[in-house]
């Protein structure tokens, strides 16, 4: 596939300021100024955490990467630096193309709201057009298969019908760049198999995805190139079935 | 070195404001969600707040306006515009400044202009004032009072208002974002203003010694550019330079503190 689209990652630093209550407060930092930091000697409270170091990844379009590692190993934070929520601390982030990341589904809903006035939400909230929306309402609906609960609030659903909507309002999307916390499947036998496909359909037509996963067999299915970051740094890089292989042993 | 610094923060800034103000729709979608989801399960939905805000009048009325002895036909419109704007203020600027403490699970999921989150605020605010303006015309009526065509002057006086709002509420987010105890400061200082503003005294009781005391007062020409008019009066031509310099250079001074630290927003998050 030909695209436009690319991602490049160079020399990313991120580290994260971790405030403890008295940091946080400005009472507490003006004391320490005034009085020169002799009131509270042993520690400013603030703890500088390096959650990623010495990251460069080259994505062009075509390429299907999945990222693996333990929990803390920095798989979400570098999944937010992609979609552009973290800045880096040093180094550059360069991303072309619009990029849609789907790290919870249950983003802006609201339980009190009806089925349709979340999908309406849902659908802002990742940058849908209102055009845009209006246009794919009754398909979202439909392919929800809620039928006439779509009126009803989003509360008195039961929990897979729950999904459903939140599934189905949040694979409405085309974009060039897809970024996942672990795959969205979900539902009932059959709604599952329905929900795959959808998938699919996106992710073929997406021109870079990026997947964080703890799936080998996912993640073997869907990527042609894995990443895995351990204490965040990445300490393999290669063709999928190498990584995975090293990996899940 | 500095200069340069300088010019990227409020490049930073621009980019996200007018990236913001683009998705404008986003803006009134949460903004009205937000009502919404406060009042979803009552019947008289927002209108409980507007109900609040009259009996706040008339307890004020009954006891200031004996207390100074005032005229209704004057007193009692006075007391309402005011108390019904003040109200819009001070829980624009209260809301304002947690805007992105409340968003930040919006902010960490999604990629969006920060802007966005301040103006939702100042949107579902501005709801809840369309609510709470039906008592004027209630007010007016019951007094007979007419309006001039001077009111129609009230109109751009609100939107210098708004316009001075967000300035306050973008520069107080960034700060509450960091500081987590200054929402309480904020909340102290807006009490404190409401009593040094003309909102429950009318100005023409002020001494001309403590004069200085209110025309220093940013909220008091704020509340002047919109309450005058509406009264049937011209706000004075110090009311409207005072009300636009603050807004100019409070501008220049939110933005800049907002593209200075943009990027490390997420992280205090």
């Amino acid at each position: 596939m030909i695209g436009s689209a690319s991602i490049s990652l160079s020399d990313v630093y991120i580290d994260f300021p971790v405030f403890n209550s008295a940091s946080m407060s400005l009472k507490n930092r003006i004391l320490h100024t005034a009085s020169g930091g002799m009131l509270d000697k042993k520690h400013t409270g603030i703890v500088i955490v390096r959650s990623l170091q010495q990251i460069n990844i080259q994505l062009k379009a075509g390429e299907r990467l999945g990222i693996v590692g333990h929990n803390g190993s920095g798989k979400t934070t570098l999944l937010r630096v992609i979609s552009g929520i973290y800045r880096p601390v040093h180094g550059t982030v360069r991303v072309n193309g619009n990029c849609i990341s789907l790290i919870n589904i249950n983003l802006g809903i609201d339980p009190e709201a009806t089925g349709r006035e979340n999908v309406k939400l849902r659908a802002t909230m990742m940058g849908i057009s209102p055009a845009q929306i209006r246009e794919q309402m009754d398909e979202i609906i439909d392919f929800s298969g809620l039928g006439e609960f779509i009126e009803m609030p989003f509360r008195t659903y039961s929990s897979g019908m729950q999904l459903r909507l939140a599934f189905s309002v949040s694979s409405c999307i085309s974009p060039q760049i897809l970024v996942m916390d672990e795959w969205l499947s979900t539902g009932d036998k059959d709604f599952k198999a329905r929900a795959e496909q959808r998938m699919n359909a996106i992710v073929s037509k997406t021109e870079i995805l990026v997947l964080a996963s703890h799936s080998c067999e996912l993640l073997s299915r869907t990527c042609n190139r894995v990443i895995w970051l351990d204490h965040g740094k990445i300490i393999m890089d290669g063709p999928a079935e190498d990584v995975l292989a090293k990996y899940f042993t | 070195m500095v200069r340069l610094q300088i010019r990227e923060s409020f490049a930073e800034a621009w980019s996200d404001i007018s990236l913001g103000l683009k998705n404008h729709h986003v803006i009134t979608v949460l903004g009205m969600q937000d009502i919404l989801t406060r009042y979803r399960r009552s019947k008289v939905g927002a209108f409980w707040l507007t109900i609040g805000i009259a009996t706040t009048i008339a307890t004020l009325y009954i006891v200031f306006g004996t207390l100074f002895k005032q005229n209704i036909s004057e007193f009692l419109p006075y007391l309402a515009i005011g108390v019904i704007l003040w109200n819009f203020i001070s829980s624009a600027i209260l809301d304002g400044g947690n805007s992105f403490i409340v968003s930040s699970d919006t902010i960490l999921q999604v990629k969006m202009p920060l802007f966005v989150h301040v103006m939702r605020v100042l949107w579902s605010n501005t709801i809840i004032l369309a609510h709470n303006v039906v008592i004027l015309p209630l007010v007016f009526l019951f007094l007979l009072k007419p309006l001039s065509f001077v009111a129609l002057l009230a109109i751009p006086g609100m939107l210098i208002v708004m316009l001075n709002l967000s300035w306050i509420m973008l520069m107080l987010s960034v700060i509450c974002a960091r500081y987590r105890d200054f929402s309480m400061i904020v909340q102290n200082v807006t009490q404190v203003l409401y009593f040094f503003t003309p909102i429950m005294w009318s100005e023409t009781l002020m001494p001309e010694r403590a004069g200085i005391l209110l025309r220093i007062n940013p909220f008091y020409h704020l509340v002047s550019i919109v309450r005058a008019p509406l009264l049937g009066k011209l706000p004075s031509m110090l009311n409207w330079e005072y009300s636009l310099v603050v807004l100019v250079l409070g501008w220049i001074l939110a933005t800049y503190l907002f593209g200075r630290f943009y990027s490390k927003i997420a992280y205090w998050l």
